[in-house]
């Protein structure tokens, strides 16, 4: 269906970039170790990314469409309901996925 | 003297195969923990529209959990490669930090080092965070390495090979990305328990869908990064005219 040797690009590219990421900083260790603008940076990052990958992942999702929202609001809640009450990575995700393919699989048909 | 080399050469062997050993025991929880992950890539790779098969080639060679997910998605969607290398950059940034404190130095020899700064994941970080970790042997920190990589293989490839056998009346498995994604970022809030950073990176991504849904990922993240960069400005900026 996908021109294989486009995914075989896109597979090369990112695993290459993310290579590149890991072993770069062993090389030039010194300046980026002791950079204050790194660590203001990499403290800040890592949640900033999966909240915007999180909204990214719902594009799709039409805010004011009940049948669309609904599902959504609904396994969010239980996501990260659970994910405080628990801690339990494997549960909150499970229980929120089971959820919403529930409540969109029942809309669905 | 030949028996005396002999006896050093099997001391060597059983050395190695105890240290393969602890890393083994070391990396198993990990490995457990990252089933229903693996599993879920499988099955998202089948629905996306790819051949099983591609599923644990991309885990074998991006090796990179959370970016593998957003991958999926961008290859399905056919995006631009450009946009595959500006968001493994952005999303994998974090793993810049993880030199800090890998024990690179007890792995000895090019290949090897070659190994395991490509399989540096955020488990291998978090299982060598610890100080005695710069005592431990080349063959104890690849072999939890190599253990996590072979488990993760093998989980993206059973997913889908599972996937495939899931009706098509079933939807919505996507949503499994979503609590990924939302599960790691209250990881991440933990951190530093601060509402302002998640809030500006909201309205980024917001801003970003309004101005263009295709290529949302890349203006929120570049929006969100220049912010980083410019609230860092602004604070050395404001501590020096003080």
């Amino acid at each position: 269906m996908s021109d294989p040797w486009y995914v075989l690009s896109g597979i090369a590219v990112s695993a290459a970039m993310t290579w590149a990421l890991r072993a770069a900083p062993f090389a030039m260790l010194a300046p980026i170790r002791h950079s204050a603008l790194m660590a203001h940076i990499g403290e800040r990052m890592p949640v900033g990314m999966m909240v915007i990958l999180a909204v990214y992942t719902l594009r799709d999702t039409d805010p004011v469409v009940a049948a669309s929202a609904g599902p959504a609001v609904l396994a969010l809640a239980i996501t990260i309901g659970l994910h405080l009450w628990r801690g339990s990575m494997t549960l909150s995700i499970f229980a929120g996925t089971a959820a919403y393919v529930l409540v969109t699989s029942v809309i669905a048909a | 003297m030949q028996v005396m080399e002999m006896d050093t050469a099997s001391d060597a062997s059983t050395g190695v195969r105890e240290e393969i050993a602890a890393g083994w025991r070391a990396v198993l929880p990990a490995c457990v923990a990252v089933i229903p992950l693996g599993l879920a890539l499988g099955v998202l790779v089948v629905h996306s529209g790819l051949a099983w098969w591609w599923a644990p080639v991309l885990g074998a060679i991006v090796f990179a959990g959370t970016m593998e997910f957003l991958l999926v998605g961008l290859l399905a969607a056919a995006a631009p490669l450009a946009q595959i290398a500006v968001s493994t950059l952005l999303v994998n940034f974090r793993h810049v930090f993880y030199a800090i404190s890998f024990p690179l130095h007890r792995v000895h020899g090019a290949g090897w080092k070659a190994y395991s700064t490509f399989a540096l994941t955020d488990e291998a970080y978090a299982l060598t965070v610890k100080p005695e970790s710069a005592e431990w042997s080349r063959a104890r920190i690849v072999s939890i390495q190599a253990f996590f990589h072979l488990a993760w293989v093998v989980c993206v490839a059973v997913g889908a090979g599972v996937g495939s056998l899931i009706p098509p009346e079933v939807v919505g498995l996507e949503f499994a990305v979503t609590a990924l994604f939302v599960v790691l970022g209250l990881e991440a809030y933990k951190v530093r328990r601060s509402l302002p950073i998640p809030a500006l990176a909201v309205g980024c991504a917001i801003l970003a869908a309004l101005v263009s849904g295709e290529n949302m990922l890349l203006i929120a993240m570049g929006m969100f990064a220049a912010a980083l960069v410019g609230s860092y400005v602004f604070a050395a900026w404001r501590s020096r005219s003080v």
